[in-house]
């Protein structure tokens, strides 16, 4: 065991870091080696087994990939490579989710000083509410991706795998979706039921089944059903603590049997109550633009929730006639559905995770047409459930490798019979 | 007769619940507290031992083409039995387990031991090897249950056992555990441990 020199100090790793990039001789060739490269090179060996880090090695790798494109290449077999990656399509799906973030701290400080009526004038402006909402935001994020980032590290040193990007994506996701004072003992448990069973079980980032993201959700409202819904969750009292003002969601409201107190346009700007980032119907299409632009999420998916969310409430606005004492929630317009809750999130972020989602075409066409028309059936039929986009999502989540293999198995059919018929042909 | 092997190995290696995943309906069902759950397992461990005993001891008589309907017999008269005993002595855990203590004539260890093993011990053993898996299923139930009434209902046996001071700090009892989705679930924890601490248990996927 061969211990490397300690000899390379601070203010040499910063000089190195800023100052001084190396000539380096590079098989005959001088190469200009750029500060950093040169100093994750030099405590390299500290990491790697038979250093004084064995254990930190996976650390040590994902924190250089992530500065560097890591120089192994492929050695057996053909690769069709293309820019994208995994890092760059999760950084991707975070820069989208930047709006509803941004939106979502506005809207939980504007919520406060709504509910909290003072003498001040200056007390709703944007700064002030976007800071209140910041404050209560970060140690949401913060818990989340400590607790999320520590297990993800700590699972891919036991098992000698690399740590992936996964969770930049989920860790950003689970506070942007649960009530703004949820306790964050609270969050930091639903964080790691959701890594270790909903993810790392089965085998990591892209082996899981259900969104982990949703199995957060899932868990805090099965869990702790008085601080995931109901009237006292929604709006923070203090720049701190669990405590929250009284509020009615849209949701919670028709679930009550009255019409929502906001109009059509305040829920698409995203001036309501609600989980903390999902308000904004504005912010979350502009997000989707991203990502269709991009191409990183599914159009097919995104369209056929949508069509399916909005089929089903134009189904239950005809049979509202039918319908005597609980016809609110069938009378009121289809696209109310796309204004309240979660449903734009869910259908944007969260079904379309290429992961979880199905994977053929006429497959996602098939799951997103049913999470839509599942989540306004549960959310009008089952007062229970004032929210049905989170177990609607993880219903079909379940099913999509059932659609994808049905999907797969009826093309083959389809060509072989086609292949038979001109065999036939062909003999002719 | 190896009195160790038959009573050890049926909690550890070849338990019921975890290596040979039978039993669980009515894991989910009993283990939201602890006291039917103890219930649970006392019954079953007695039905399995006496009828893996009385099966044994029938083994050289029964016709094997009807062997099931004569193994249900027998099974069934030990089920009643308990269930009268319950409901004399024990009216509210009996209450408690419902239609579960009737369902111990359908758990599918006791049908798998008396196929698996009565028919071909002697009584002596066969009555060993039921207990021990009585005794691996109980296990099981028990430390399912503990953790669920534990964090669900934060009392163990009836008795709170969480400080009210921590209820006052906020802290709050996991609904989840009360539900029968987190049984499966603390078993699923319970055999991956096992299988971590035992690598020769695990299945070689490569082959």
């Amino acid at each position: 065991m061969t211990k490397p020199k300690n000899s390379y100090g601070f203010w040499k790793a910063f000089r190195d870091f800023f100052i001084a990039p190396k000539e380096e001789q590079n098989g005959g060739v001088k190469e200009r080696v750029g500060g950093l490269r040169h100093y994750i090179d030099k405590i390299k060996p500290s990491f790697s087994e038979g250093g004084r880090f064995p254990w930190l090695h996976s650390t040590f790798e994902a924190f250089e990939t992530f500065a560097f494109t890591p120089n192994r290449v492929t050695k057996r077999g053909c690769h069709v490579r293309d820019a994208i990656d995994l890092k760059r399509s999760m950084i991707m799906v975070v820069i989208a989710l930047m709006p509803a973030m941004l939106f979502g701290m506005w809207n939980i400080g504007y919520q406060h000083y709504l509910a909290t009526p003072s003498p001040l004038t200056s007390h709703l402006s944007p700064l002030a509410c976007l800071w209140f909402g910041f404050i209560r935001m970060l140690p949401l994020i913060a818990v989340s991706y400590i607790v999320g980032l520590g297990i993800e590290f700590a699972f891919a040193q036991i098992r000698h795998h690399e740590v992936n990007e996964g969770f930049l994506v989920t860790g950003f996701i689970i506070p942007m979706i649960v009530p703004v004072t949820t306790p964050l003992w609270q969050l930091a448990l639903a964080t790691a039921f959701a890594v270790i069973i909903g993810k790392e079980v089965f085998g990591g980032t892209g082996m899981n089944f259900l969104n982990p993201a949703l199995v957060a959700r899932a868990f805090l409202f099965f869990a702790y059903p008085t601080r995931m819904s109901g009237d006292n969750v929604w709006i923070a009292a203090d720049l701190w603590g669990t405590d929250a003002i009284t509020s009615a969601t849209p949701l919670a409201e028709l679930a009550a049997g009255m019409r929502p107190s906001a109009s059509a346009l305040d829920m698409f700007i995203g001036f309501i109550p609600g989980s903390t980032c999902e308000t904004s119907v504005i912010a979350i299409l502009l997000g989707a633009i991203l990502l269709l632009v991009t191409g990183i999420a599914s159009w097919r998916i995104m369209l056929s929730v949508i069509l399916g969310g909005g089929l089903m409430g134009l189904l239950f606005n005809y049979l509202s006639p039918l319908t005597s004492n609980l016809s609110t929630y069938f009378e009121i317009p289809f696209y109310y559905h796309y204004l309240m809750g979660g449903f734009m999130f869910g259908a944007v972020f969260m079904a379309t995770d290429p992961v979880t989602a199905a994977q053929t075409n006429i497959g996602k066409w098939i799951y997103g047409f049913l999470i839509g028309a599942f989540a306004v059936m549960l959310r009008v039929l089952n007062p229970a459930y004032p929210e049905g986009m989170m177990l609607s999502i993880l219903l079909m989540n379940c099913f999509a490798p059932l659609i994808d293999h049905c999907v797969i198995a009826r093309n083959i059919k389809r060509r072989q019979k086609r292949a038979i018929v001109k065999s036939k042909a062909t003999a002719q | 007769m190896n009195v160790k092997k038959l009573l050890i190995e049926p909690l550890r290696k070849t338990n019921p619940v975890t290596v040979l995943v039978l039993g669980i309906c009515s894991c989910l069902a009993v283990t939201a507290k602890l006291k039917p759950a103890l219930v649970m397992g006392a019954s079953v461990t007695i039905v399995t031992a006496f009828s893996n005993l009385i099966i044994s001891l029938l083994r050289k008589g029964i016709p094997s083409r009807i062997r099931i309907i004569v193994q249900l017999v027998v099974v069934a008269t030990f089920v009643i039995l308990i269930d009268q005993f319950l409901k004399a002595f024990a009216y509210d855990v009996s209450k408690q387990l419902s239609v579960y203590v009737g369902l111990i004539i359908t758990n599918c260890i006791i049908m798998g031991r008396l196929e698996a093993f009565a028919l071909s011990h002697g009584p002596g053993e066969s009555f060993l090897d039921g207990l021990g898996n009585g005794l691996g299923y109980s296990l099981i139930l028990i430390i399912v249950a503990f953790f669920r009434e534990l964090l669900g209902s934060g009392t163990l046996l009836g008795y709170q056992v969480i400080p009210q001071s921590f209820y006052e700090a906020g802290y709050q009892n996991n609904g989840l555990m009360i539900l029968p989705p987190m049984a499966l679930i603390v078993v699923g924890i319970i055999i991956w441990i096992q299988r971590t601490r035992h690598p020769e248990m695990q299945e070689n996927d490569k082959k």
